[in-house]
């Protein structure tokens, strides 16, 4: 079985996020970027497959501008094997990313293809829905536990209010949620492995795929502005506020 | 040409979600179809009377488990003719809509708060650090509706014509396994009206037990910060932040917690927050409306026992 594993750069988690001076987008220069998180758990379940012999080979593809290739070698050094990054320096919206997927998936002949459910710039959570649409594959979102059986995939996944469990016939599409698993830090011999791991580059012109945009942004803005209330004395007068100025107990 | 509204339901009730999607589609037009997919007596009459809906569908088929791999042609086939076609963006609407989008070839539109025009929406990027007003250039739009944005529509005093649905078919590529719902009385953390969280400065997964009472005497869901869930006190389901859950409550009580940026992402639309922490400068009283320094070891125990 062969997985492909999608990721994106994206601003790191810890940064604070503002909006640019032209309030076209936010502020992304001289910023950290690193690996959006969900993916590196994708990384992480994918290598984990393998590693429990269900898989021959891990193929990281990043969609993005030059950086996207540090991405891709940071999976390398958790296992992936080899990588592909459709170069693109503005931004694929998930649509159009899971077109360019799609060919992947059957250039590569690929069985499994494990995803983060959503990115933390765009948070748009589309992806992985959309690919398994286009190729008719099954899907399971959210998947908190997966379990490979011969050529069916358990999945657990979480779903308001608790969990669900379904069985998907290989090939699938499953995204990643928080509790799947903890992704591993990458050791430095791994790391220095990772340099030397082929990562073939493809312009997104040649993917033959119609990148265009179809949700033009208009404007990017900070939403308004949370300012901080006043400290109470003591719990009597929490309550208080709570009762007469809140009015919620 | 009308819109499309899918209901999420549990067998008893149209989900809270839905009926703020239903609000969100008045904002666009006024013929709106709800698609009902099971097969509920209960349910379809209570769709029926929803007001603001003039249509009611009700699918049938292979309708167990709401696989999408099912379900999803059966919405493409009801959206013919729809200019816009919505779901609350839950985990139900997040999984179904992409893959109906997709097969219409339309870039759907995540998690909406606003509505400026019938192609043009707000919505939250950054986990809420920034918001972006977007144009659809799409002929149909695929969008999902954040519930805490928009009203729910009033569940009582419509009366919308039912009309059977097209019938689901049984796809031979997943099958569906079980559902284990939390058993917990406690309501879920994103549709709590009011959640209590607790973050480093409860100290342990023993202590994490300090917030029950206080919970439970509010009604409340309970939440953690991440570095709560990092450290051990509580599963990973706790989690309220840029990667946990995104909760918007009337009323949010933070305990112990310093008010890191991931937290924060995920709380800070909750219409009050109450903080409380032993350290005058945690930067979470910066946001909070109402501050309490203390040791919560005191405090909470306190303030469960006095609420009535």
């Amino acid at each position: 079985m062969k997985i492909l594993v999608p990721v994106k750069r994206v601003i790191d988690y810890n940064v604070k996020i503002r909006v640019n001076s032209e309030g076209s987008d936010v502020e992304k220069n001289n910023v950290k970027m690193s690996m959006n998180p969900f993916d590196e758990i994708a990384v992480e379940e994918a290598v984990r497959i393998k590693e429990a012999g269900k898989a021959e080979e891990v193929i990281i593809v990043s969609i993005g501008d030059k950086g996207s290739q540090e991405t891709i070698r940071t999976a390398f050094a958790m296992g992936g094997d080899r990588g592909i990054h459709i170069v693109n320096e503005l931004n694929t919206e998930p649509l159009a990313v899971a077109k360019i997927l799609k060919n992947l998936v059957e250039k590569e002949e690929t069985d499994l293809v494990i995803l983060g459910k959503q990115a933390i710039d765009d948070d748009s959570n589309q992806t992985g829905q959309m690919l398994a649409a286009l190729l008719n594959w099954p899907q399971a979102t959210f998947a908190s536990k997966v379990e490979v059986k011969n050529d069916e995939l358990k999945v657990t996944r979480e779903i308001d209010g608790g969990l669900e469990t379904l069985n998907l016939k290989l090939p699938c599409v499953v995204t990643t949620d928080l509790r799947l698993n903890e992704p591993r830090y990458a050791s430095l011999p791994n790391i220095m492995k990772a340099k030397k791991k082929e990562i073939i580059e493809i312009p997104i012109e040649d993917t033959g795929i119609d990148f265009s945009s179809r949700l033009e942004i208009l404007k990017v803005e900070e939403p308004a502005v949370r300012s901080g209330g006043r400290k109470v004395a003591d719990v009597d007068e929490l309550i208080n506020v709570l009762k007469d100025e809140v009015g919620i107990i | 040409m009308s819109i499309l509204v899918i209901a999420e339901s549990n067998g008893k009730e149209v989900d809270r979600g839905t009926l703020s999607a239903i609000t969100a589609a008045k904002k666009i037009n006024n013929e709106i179809s709800l698609l009902i997919l099971e097969e509920s007596e209960e349910v379809i009459k209570q769709a029926q009377k929803i007001q603001g809906v003039t249509k009611v569908i009700s699918a049938s088929g292979d309708l167990e488990g709401g696989l999408v791999e099912n379900i999803a042609p059966l919405i493409s086939e009801c959206a013919k003719g729809c200019t816009h076609v919505l779901s609350s963006a839950g985990t139900f609407g997040k999984n179904i809509m992409p893959r109906v989008s997709a097969l219409n070839d339309s870039q759907q539109i995540s998690d909406i708060c606003e509505i400026i025009d019938t192609e043009t929406f707000v919505r939250p990027i950054y986990a809420g650090n920034a918001l972006a007003t977007v144009k659809s250039l799409d002929k149909v739009k695929f969008i999902t509706v954040r519930s805490t944005a928009f009203e729910a529509a009033q569940s009582e005093g419509g009366d919308a014509e039912i009309v059977s649905g097209p019938v689901a078919g049984t796809n031979g590529k997943s099958s569906f396994v079980n559902r284990d719902l939390s058993e917990s009385d406690r309501p879920d953390l994103t549709a709590a009206k009011i959640v209590v969280s607790g973050g480093r400065g409860i100290g342990s997964a023993d202590n994490f037990s300090i917030l029950d009472p206080l919970a439970d005497k509010l009604g409340a869901a309970v939440g953690a910060s991440r570095a709560a869930v990092d450290a051990g006190y509580v599963p990973n389901d706790y989690q309220v932040g840029q990667t946990g859950k995104v909760v918007a409550p009337e009323l949010y009580i933070a305990i112990g917690i310093s008010g890191a940026i991931q937290h924060l992402a995920g709380m800070k639309d909750s219409k009050t927050i109450v903080a409380i922490n032993k350290d005058e400068d945690a930067p979470i009283f910066q946001i909070a409306d109402y501050g309490l320094v203390g040791d919560l070891f005191e405090i909470i125990p306190e303030l469960s026992e006095k609420i009535k």
